[in-house]
C-alpha cells in the first residue's frame, strides 16, 4: 500500500559523466516540488561514470516517481535504493565554533573526545572540528552544539556518501 | 576519409533514411544548410517561424509513424523551438531537433546568438545533448535517432555547435547503437497477463479505456480483433480516438471532462477497466478519489513511470501496447456483456451529444467533413473548442486518422501540423479545422502550404472569441469575459458582452488574408453552403483553401463536468444562473 507519510530517503546512482546530468537530476526534484537535502557526487574507478549519493525526503509515491524516472534516464545507468538495506553511511562535517573562553575550549576538548571529534584547527579564540560520521549523528552533533554555543558556530556539511555494506550495516 | 561535421550530417541523415526535413536557416546553421544545398534525397521544407516547424515535423512523424526531422540555428531558432518541443514529447511523437550553436570556445561567453540550448530543452524532451568533439557526432545521432524511437517515442534534441559543423573528422556512421543507461522493455510479462486475464474472466461489466499509446503502437486492427474476441465496450481518451473504428457497435466514445455521457457513466460504474496507453490525465480522471471507484484497475503502459502515477492500478503491465494486445488474444475468452452493452446503449440513446440546432452549429461541419472526406483523410486540429468539437463529432476509421495537441494543448498546432502531414502523406486529404483564435498563432504558415502547393482544406471556425476560455467565463465566472473577445477595440465597454454595430466586421478578414498568401478563401454563413464548399476545396490539386464559418458566437462545448467534480456528474445543458 501506498504510504504518504514523509520520510527521508537515501538514493545511489550511476550516471554518465558528462557536462549537464547534474543538472537534469537535480532539475527531476525541482520539477517535482522537492527539495536535495544533500547530494554527492564523484567519479568512480571507471572515469566514464559518476556515482551520486542523494539524501531527500519525500512520500512514497513520489519516491516511486523519482525512481522510474531516474530509470528511464538516457544518462543515469543504475539506481540503486539505499532506504532501507545495509550500507556504510557517512558525512564530513566542519564545525568552527567562535569567541570560545577557556571554559569553552575545555567543553570543547571534552565533547571531542566522547564523540570521536577530531579537532583540526585552532587559534585563541576558535576551534575547528571535522566530523565523519553519519548524517543522523552529525544532525545531533550540530544540535548539541548549537545549543551549548549558541550563535557561535558556523557549520559546512559535506553531504552524504554511501555504499552497500558488505558484512555489517553502519548507518 | 575525412569529412566536415556538417557533411557527416548529411550522412547521418541519408542513413537514417531521412526523406523530408523542417529546417529554418541561420548564422550558426548555415554550415549545416550549406552541406544540404542541391541534396537530391533529402526534400528541405521551409516553414516561416521555428515554432510551426516543429509542428509540421510533429505533424509528419504523427501521420507516418517516423521520425520528424528538424534544423535551426542558434539562440532564437533554438528557443522558438521551446512550444513545439513540449507539444510533441508530451504527445509522444519522435522527433530529433538539431539546433546550431555558437563555436564551442565561445559557448558561456554571451556570445551573438547563444543561449543554453540544452539547459532550456532539458526539462521537456526525452534527451538532450551537445556535441562536443568532432569524434562523437556520428555516434551522437545515431544516438538521438534511437531514443528518439524507441521506448516511448519523444523529442531528442541535439545542438552542434558551429566548429563541429566545420571540423573535418571520419565519415562512418554507427550500424550499431549501445546506451548502457537506456534499455527500454518493450516485452510484456506474460504472468501479469494471465493475472489480467483472470480478473477480466470474471467481469461483469467491464470497459476497455485506450489511450494514444494504442495509435503510437498501431495496434488498431489487434484492438478490434480483442474488442470483438471478448465483447468487452470500448472508450477512448482524446488522444486515443480511432483506436477503433468509431462507428464499430462496441465503441462508446470518449472519456472525460468534455466526454460523453455513457463514456462517463460506464466509467464510474464499471467492475473492470481495463485501460491501454493512457496515463489518467487530470482531463480525463475528473475527480480522481471517484474514478472508476468500483472498478478493479488493470493498465498497460510502455512507461513504467506512468504506473499508478495519478491513480493506484491493481495489475500493471508494462510493456507496448501492441505487443501486450496480441498476448492478451492469444489467451482471452469471449464475456457475457450483453446486459451491460444495452445499459451502456440506454445510456447513448437517452443522452446523446447535444449538437446544437443553430444552422452554423459547430457539430454540422464537423459531420459535413465526415460526408465529404470518405476516402483517406487525416484531419488536424488546434486547441481549444474547436478540438473539443472535433474530438466529439469526427468519425475516425482505418482510413481517417486525427492528429491533435492533446497533452500540452498548443494553440497554432492545427495548421503546421497539416502541412507536414500533407507533406508525408500526398494522396491523402488533409484538414486543419481551427478557431480564430489558433488560426492567428501560426496564420504565416499559409506561405508554406501555397509555395509547397499543399491543397490542404482549412477550416476556421470563427466565433471571435477565444472561445474555450471565454466558456468557462460564462459557466464560472459570471460572464466577465476578460480578454476574450478578438473583436475587441480601443473604446470598447469594460462589461460588454454582446457585440454591436461598432464592432469590426473581421479581424482579420481571413478570406481576403488567404487570397494574400496565393491560397483560396471562402466564408460560409449559411448551412446550405458547408457541403458544397468543402466539395470544393476537397477538389483542389494544388492551392490550399482556408473556409470561414462563422458560427454563433457564444457556443458551448457540452456536456461538461464541472472542474472538481466527479465523471458522472455531468452538466449536459449550461442555463444562465446555475
Amino acid at each position: 500500500m501506498v504510504n504518504s507519510e514523509m520520510k527521508k530517503r537515501w538514493i545511489c546512482l550511476f550516471v554518465e559523466n558528462e557536462i549537464g546530468v547534474l543538472a537534469r537530476v537535480s532539475g527531476l526534484f525541482s520539477s517535482k516540488s522537492y527539495n536535495i537535502d544533500t547530494i554527492t557526487v564523484g567519479t568512480t574507478e571507471d572515469t566514464t561514470i559518476s556515482r551520486m549519493t542523494i539524501s531527500f525526503t519525500s512520500d512514497d509515491k513520489t519516491f516511486e516517481q523519482i525512481k522510474k524516472q531516474f530509470n528511464r534516464s538516457v544518462e543515469v545507468i543504475k539506481v540503486v535504493d539505499y532506504t532501507d538495506i545495509p550500507i556504510h553511511m557517512k558525512e564530513i562535517l566542519f564545525i568552527r565554533v567562535n569567541h570560545c573562553s577557556e571554559k569553552d575550549k575545555k567543553e570543547i576538548f571534552r565533547i571531542a573526545k566522547i564523540f570521536d571529534i577530531s579537532i583540526v584547527d585552532y587559534n585563541y579564540s576558535s576551534i575547528l572540528l571535522e566530523c565523519t560520521q553519519t548524517e543522523d549523528r552529525n544532525d545531533a552533533l550540530i544540535q548539541l552544539l548549537q545549543e551549548k554555543f549558541l550563535n557561535r558556530i558556523e557549520i559546512t556539511r559535506g553531504g552524504v556518501v554511501a555504499t552497500e555494506a558488505i558484512g555489517i550495516s553502519n548507518r | 576519409m575525412k569529412i566536415s561535421g556538417a557533411e557527416m550530417f548529411v550522412k547521418a541523415l541519408k542513413e537514417e533514411k531521412v526523406d523530408t526535413l523542417f529546417a529554418y536557416p541561420g548564422g550558426q546553421a548555415i554550415d549545416l544548410f550549406n552541406a544540404l544545398y542541391g541534396q537530391k534525397d533529402i526534400q528541405v521544407v521551409l516553414p516561416r517561424h521555428e515554432q510551426a516547424l516543429v509542428h509540421a515535423a510533429d505533424g509528419y512523424a504523427r501521420s507516418t509513424g517516423k521520425v520528424g526531422v528538424c534544423l535551426v540555428t542558434s539562440g532564437p531558432g533554438a528557443t522558438n523551438l521551446v512550444t513545439g518541443v513540449a507539444t510533441a514529447n508530451y504527445d509522444s511523437v519522435p522527433l530529433v531537433c538539431f539546433t546550431g550553436q555558437v563555436p564551442t570556445n565561445l559557448i558561456g561567453n554571451d556570445a551573438f546568438q547563444e543561449v543554453d540550448t540544452i539547459g532550456i530543452m532539458r526539462s521537456i524532451c526525452k534527451y538532450a545533448v551537445t556535441v562536443r568533439k568532432r569524434e562523437d557526432l556520428a555516434k551522437i545521432i545515431k544516438k538521438a535517432f534511437y531514443v528518439a524511437k524507441t521506448g516511448k517515442p519523444g523529442v531528442v534534441v541535439v545542438d552542434i555547435p558551429k566548429d563541429i559543423q566545420l571540423a573535418l573528422g571520419d565519415d562512418t556512421y554507427p550500424k550499431e547503437v549501445n546506451i548502457r543507461g537506456y534499455k527500454p522493455n518493450t516485452e510484456v510479462h506474460s504472468g501479469q497477463v494471465k493475472r489480467a486475464l483472470t480478473v477480466l474472466k470474471n467481469a461483469k461489466k467491464p470497459v476497455f479505456l485506450i489511450g494514444g499509446g494504442v495509435n503510437i503502437a498501431h495496434a488498431n486492427k489487434e484492438l478490434t480483433e480483442l474488442v470483438e474476441l471478448t465483447r468487452v465496450p470500448v472508450i477512448t481518451t482524446i488522444m486515443g480516438k480511432g483506436a477503433i473504428d468509431t462507428n464499430h457497435k462496441l465503441y462508446v466514445g470518449n472519456i472525460g471532462i468534455h466526454g460523453c455521457y455513457a463514456a462517463n457513466h460506464a466509467i464510474s460504474e464499471c467492475d473492470v477497466l481495463f485501460s491501454i496507453g493512457t496515463r489518467f490525465n487530470d482531463r480525463i480522471t475528473g475527480k480522481i478519489e471517484t474514478f472508476a471507484s468500483k472498478a478493479k484497475i488493470i493498465h498497460v503502459d510502455i512507461d513504467t513511470a506512468a504506473i499508478s502515477r495519478n491513480i493506484v492500478v491493481d495489475i500493471p503491465i508494462v510493456g507496448d501496447a501492441k505487443k501486450a494486445i496480441k498476448a492478451l488474444l492469444e489467451k482471452a475468452k469471449p464475456l457475457e456483456t450483453s446486459k451491460w452493452i444495452n445499459q451502456i446503449n440506454e445510456w447513448k440513446k437517452e443522452y446523446p451529444i447535444n449538437e446544437g440546432n443553430s444552422d452554423m452549429a459547430p457539430a454540422k461541419i464537423i459531420k459535413a467533413i465526415n460526408k465529404i472526406f470518405k476516402g483517406e483523410t487525416i484531419i488536424t486540429t488546434d486547441v481549444g473548442q474547436n478540438q473539443l468539437w472535433t474530438t466529439q463529432f469526427i468519425e475516425l476509421n482505418s482510413k481517417r486518422k486525427l492528429l491533435t495537441s492533446g497533452g500540452l494543448g498548443t494553440m497554432g498546432y492545427g495548421l503546421p501540423a497539416a502541412i507536414g502531414a500533407k507533406i508525408a502523406n500526398p494522396k491523402s486529404d488533409v484538414i486543419a479545422i481551427a478557431g480564430d483564435g489558433g488560426m492567428q498563432m501560426n496564420i504565416q504558415e499559409m506561405a508554406t502550404a501555397v509555395v509547397n502547393e499543399l491543397p490542404i482544406t482549412i477550416c476556421v471556425l470563427n466565433n471571435g472569441y477565444l472561445g474555450n476560455v471565454r466558456q468557462w467565463q460564462e459557466m464560472f465566472y459570471k460572464k466577465r469575459y476578460s480578454n476574450t473577445c478578438l473583436r475587441y477595440r480601443k473604446g470598447c465597454e469594460i462589461a460588454c458582452n454582446n457585440p454591436n454595430n461598432k464592432c469590426p466586421a473581421f479581424t482579420p478578414d481571413f478570406v481576403k488574408l488567404a487570397e494574400s498568401y496565393g491560397a483560396k478563401g471562402i466564408r460560409v454563413t449559411k448551412e446550405e453552403e458547408i457541403e458544397k464548399v468543402l466539395k470544393q476545396a476537397k477538389k483542389e490539386t494544388k492551392v490550399p483553401t482556408l473556409i470561414e464559418f462563422i458560427i454563433d458566437r457564444e457556443v458551448n462545448v457540452l456536456p461538461m463536468v464541472k472542474p472538481g467534480n466527479p465523471l458522472n456528474e455531468i452538466t449536459l445543458e449550461f442555463k444562465e444562473g446555475e
